[in-house]
């Protein structure tokens, strides 16, 4: 889940970043209009944490021209102003969800994941496959009846994956997951984060394709709704 | 003391002075005519009854009484208020009294010779003629009283004031009624004004009636716009603070919750550092919200005095050196060139100066340096304060928009709160001097503060050579 962040404020560009990483979120941060527009045009942006105001033009601009090219991005406006007028016109010009300053960075990944899940068709905030269910807000899975937490760094490569269970990940795929991490990314990184999934999860649960990267194994024996 | 009363007190005043003026004169008048028209009497009955002496044709005693006409039947009867007769008396000229009328007192009317004269006589004042009649060896006085010449007067100064004094409670009232219904545009602009809630700030209705109430009701609505447009700035000013100050809370709340839900040392105490610069940024930024109000509510004028800046500028200096120290920015000053400013709020200047050198330690990047610089320009007449940094500058496109309040540029990375330049520029505005933002050749950004001078100080340099190359 790898998120846009687009604040002016440093200070809060940072509480964001690394706030969202802890709830499990992979983030990068830009601090103006054109920066956001660079990013956007980059892609590989699964949403986005937008300030109304920024140095060089309104957000409401970018997200306004956002929606016209057609994306369907799922776009939280973070902003000061937010009396009820200034959230509607925020939300009538294509925000998922409005947030005024200052805010509860719980309830921020709260809604995140809220809009994230939307967006992916998804009523229930918990993901289920083949045996696992994997509860976002929570970093936590449930298998064969145990409750298994993980790190964020774990929860960001199962995450990833479970997106598109069965679809190969390649290694350097998941390191952009983990990227915008304060540490920078070692080459074992990945390695070693399958490995503690594995040891949680049963060995079986992602497979390894040679040369290509990681997946998740097939659904074999037990559905859980 | 209500203005209709006071214009009553003065109408009544003025219309009751005036008539009092006219009763006295027209008294006057009247006692003037009323004495010259009974003279004539006094003295035409007095050669009449010299004349028929004269004739034989009537006794001494007879002739006295035909002044008061007792003698004869009056065809009419007189109202006795108004019986004014004349009284006679008849004297010879050594002295003996020949004849008198009725009325006539016991005692000599006069004793002068010929003529009017005024005389008391049984303690009644009396008015005389003496005709004297040398021939036949007479004297002959007719007299009437003063008593009765008063009378006389006072009887017709009261058939003029006793109407006018019954007419006098309706004037009053007319005048009392009038001033009302005239001072009724007035009245309904008060009542309009004391009926209103402190917010509303709408113009009055206007008074077509009343030309003299119009400069009023105008003047008014002028203030009440003016009031508005203060206030609507000041809420603005007030909207745009609430809304500024929320980013460095929510930045300050963010960092706290990240400090306090990792559990990672290191990511808390990085979460720490930067709750200690939000804090830093947050108080830099109240403060800037205080300069803003303290050089707003200064207003323009008060007395323009002589003040030397360099010490000021020195103290603002010092203040600024640790945090100079800490960018690793060197802070070049040189005041040598005294300027005495003619400036009424120095302290305005200080907190000017202090925005800008802010701003260019803000922009400054690391090892480079900031300069201050006061010179005098233009032969001494004003002053330049510079102050000249190596940061990236403001782009041509944003040099007219940075001095409006919370309007951050595109250079500054959210690090300011967009009010340093507004500060400066509002400074200047109220101490009469100008900022000019120019590119610095080199790199960086020029920013110039012109004051005027009380008088060329130190050494001055020709003006071209001062002035900003830029």
């Amino acid at each position: 889940m790898r998120i846009l962040i687009v604040e002016d404020d440093d200070v809060l560009r940072d509480g964001l970043v690394v706030g969202l990483s802890l709830a499990g979120f992979t983030s990068e941060a830009v601090a103006t209009r054109s920066e956001a527009e660079a990013a956007l045009e980059a892609g590989g942006f699964s949403g986005m944490v937008l300030d109304l105001m920024l140095p060089d033009g309104s957000g409401l601009d970018l997200l306004v021209r956002l929606r016209a090219r057609g994306s369907p991005l799922p776009v939280l406006m973070l902003t000061a102003r937010d009396r009820p007028h200034e959230r509607v016109a925020g939300l009538d010009n294509g925000a998922d969800d409005y947030l005024g300053k200052p805010f509860d960075l719980q309830e921020l990944a709260a809604r995140l994941r809220a809009i994230l899940r939307r967006a992916e068709g998804r009523a229930d905030g918990r993901i289920a496959w083949n045996g696992l269910v994997l509860d976002p807000a929570r970093m936590e899975g449930e298998i064969a009846g145990e409750v298994q937490s993980f790190s964020p760094r774990e929860f960001a490569i199962l995450r990833a994956l479970i997106e598109r269970p069965g679809a190969v990940l390649g290694k350097s795929a998941l390191e952009e997951r983990l990227y915008g991490w304060q540490e920078g990314v070692e080459s074992n990184t990945v390695e070693v984060h399958i490995h503690r999934l594995r040891s949680k999860l049963g060995a079986a649960f992602i497979e390894t394709v040679r040369g290509a990267g990681y997946r998740l194994a097939s659904e074999q024996t037990r559905k859980i709704a | 003391m209500s203005m209709r009363l006071r214009l009553f007190l003065i109408l009544i005043l003025a219309t009751g002075t005036v008539w009092a003026s006219a009763v006295l004169w027209t008294r006057a008048r009247t006692e003037a005519h009323v004495e010259r028209v009974l003279d004539a009497r006094l003295s035409e009955a007095a050669r009449m009854v010299a004349s028929l002496i004269a004739d034989n044709s009537i006794d001494l005693g007879a002739a006295a009484e035909v002044v008061d006409g007792g003698g004869t039947q009056p065809a009419y009867a007189p109202a006795a208020d108004y019986e004014h007769r004349l009284s006679c008396q008849i004297w010879s000229v050594e002295g003996g009294l020949l004849g008198q009328s009725e009325g006539a007192p016991d005692g000599r009317l006069s004793s002068g010779p010929s003529g009017f004269s005024t005389s008391e006589v049984d303690g009644q004042a009396w008015r005389v003629y003496t005709a004297e009649d040398r021939d036949l060896g007479i004297r002959v006085m007719v007299a009437d009283t003063m008593e009765m010449r008063e009378n006389l007067v006072g009887s017709i100064i009261t058939a003029l004031v006793l109407p006018a004094g019954l007419v006098l409670p309706a004037l009053v009232g007319m005048i009392w009624i009038s001033l009302g219904r005239g001072l009724a545009p007035l009245d309904r602009v008060a009542r309009v004004l004391s009926s209103r809630s402190a917010s509303d700030l709408t113009p009055l209705p206007d008074e077509p009636a009343a030309s003299e109430v119009r400069p009023l009701i105008e003047g008014l609505n002028g203030l009440m716009t003016r009031v508005a447009s203060a206030r609507e700035s000041e809420r603005t000013f007030t909207a745009f603070a609430a809304h500024e100050i929320k980013t460095p809370l929510s930045g300050l709340k963010t960092q706290a919750q990240v400090a306090a839900l990792s559990s990672d040392p290191a990511t808390k105490d990085r979460a720490l550092a930067q709750i200690q610069k939000a804090v830093d940024r947050t108080d830099r930024m109240v403060r800037q919200l205080l300069d803003m109000a303290a050089v707003e509510a200064d207003g323009s004028g008060g007395d323009e005095a002589p003040a030397r800046v360099t010490e000021l500028l020195d103290g603002v200096v010092e203040d600024l050196t640790s945090l100079a120290r800490v960018k690793g920015v060197a802070l070049y000053t040189d005041l040598k060139e005294i300027c005495v400013l003619q400036c009424s709020r120095p302290l305005l200047l200080g907190i000017a100066v202090r925005n800008l050198l802010e701003n260019a330690l803000a922009a400054a990047p690391h090892c480079s340096e900031v300069t201050l610089i006061m010179q005098p320009i233009e032969e001494g007449r004003n002053c330049a304060i510079r102050v000249r940094d190596h940061g990236p500058g403001i782009p041509a496109d944003e040099l007219a928009q940075v001095t409006r309040r919370f309007v951050r540029g595109r250079q500054a990375k959210g690090a300011g709160s967009g009010l340093g330049l507004a500060i400066v520029d509002l400074a200047m505005e109220r101490l009469g001097g100008r900022l000019t933002l120019t590119p610095a050749e080199g790199g960086g950004l020029m920013a110039e503060l012109v004051l005027p001078c009380v008088a060329k100080q130190g050494r001055s340099r020709p003006a071209a050579a001062v002035r900003p190359t830029a």
